[in-house]
């Protein structure tokens, strides 16, 4: 039964992996990617990766894909001249992936890998995946997991540095000058003469 | 009963259609990300079924850090993408030859 619904999931995943490099508009590839990596979280949970199986959904179809379909709908991108050279480069594009995927599971199924012999299974039965991760991540790999932060706050910067735009019509504020402003210069106290009622 | 092998040729053949993917849109940059993605996709695959059969959790913190990489690479890539075609109005390829390579 288990093995029925692996095959289901990673035929619809293949399929839909096919879709991604084949669709003639780059939103439907993202919307199929986005299929493809819900497959792959349910093939996650099934390998009892439960953390990163919800991860995959909540990280990649709410962040990254949505931020993939933000683009591609954003740029008005003329699309004929992105697709020449598709049937031209297909031939050769079958052939390389044929004969990797054929080597590669030629390797995979002939046996050298005796690794599945015991029973599967990840961590201790009494602790959840979540907590056993957490408990690794937080001690043994501790500094990774900092470094880890570190790329996502550079990547933070990176991407709003290079997409930050100044137009020189534009008004805005500089808060270190409003900061920096004294009485004197806004304010100007002038002495008028009262008048006499004479 | 689902074996090592199952997930192994999973990802070889996912990975192999994201290469494939790099050959037949090498004009389309968003195409070209997302088969990036596909392939470590696929890596992370092999990853899981590794840290499932061999009862090794290291699998799955490994898995966390490439999706920590792969999410800052998808994101500096669109920044990057984002500033090219408001540049120069296209995200061929072929038309981005500046630099003569």
């Amino acid at each position: 039964m288990q093995l029925v619904l692996f095959y289901i999931f990673a035929a619809v995943m293949l399929s839909a992996a096919t879709m991604v490099i084949t669709a003639r508009n780059p939103v439907h590839s993202a919307l199929f990617l986005v299929l493809v990596f819900f497959n792959a979280a349910v093939l996650w949970l099934m390998a009892g990766a439960e953390f990163l199986g919800i991860a995959l959904v909540l990280v990649y179809v709410g962040a990254v894909m949505v931020l993939f379909l933000f683009v591609v709908m954003m740029l008005d991108i003329n699309l004929a001249p992105l697709r020449e050279g598709f049937i031209r480069y297909l031939p050769i594009g079958a052939a390389v992936a044929i004969a990797m995927a054929f080597e590669m599971v030629a390797v995979v199924t002939s046996g050298n890998f005796h690794l599945g012999v015991g029973a599967p299974g990840t961590g201790p039965a009494d602790v959840n995946n979540t907590k056993a991760l957490g408990t690794l991540l937080y001690t043994v790999y501790a500094y990774p997991f900092e470094l880890a932060a570190a790329v996502l706050l550079v990547a933070i910067i990176a991407a709003i540095l290079l997409t930050l735009r100044r137009r020189p019509d534009t008004k805005h504020q500089t808060p270190g000058r409003q900061v920096r402003v004294r009485k004197e210069d806004r304010l100007r106290i002038v002495r008028v003469e009262t008048e006499k009622r004479g | 009963m689902i074996t090592l092998t199952d997930y192994l040729v999973l990802g070889a053949i996912l990975f192999s259609l994201g290469v494939a993917g790099i050959f037949i849109n090498r004009k389309n940059v968003i195409i070209l990300l997302m088969c990036i993605e596909l392939i470590l996709l696929a890596v992370n695959i092999n990853f899981i079924g590794f840290s499932h059969f061999l009862r090794d959790l290291g699998g799955q913190v490994f898995v966390f850090f490439i999706l920590t990489v792969a999410a800052a690479e998808s994101a500096i890539g669109l920044a990057i993408l984002v500033v090219l075609f408001r540049n120069r109005e296209t995200i061929n390829v072929s038309d981005l030859d500046t630099m003569k390579g």
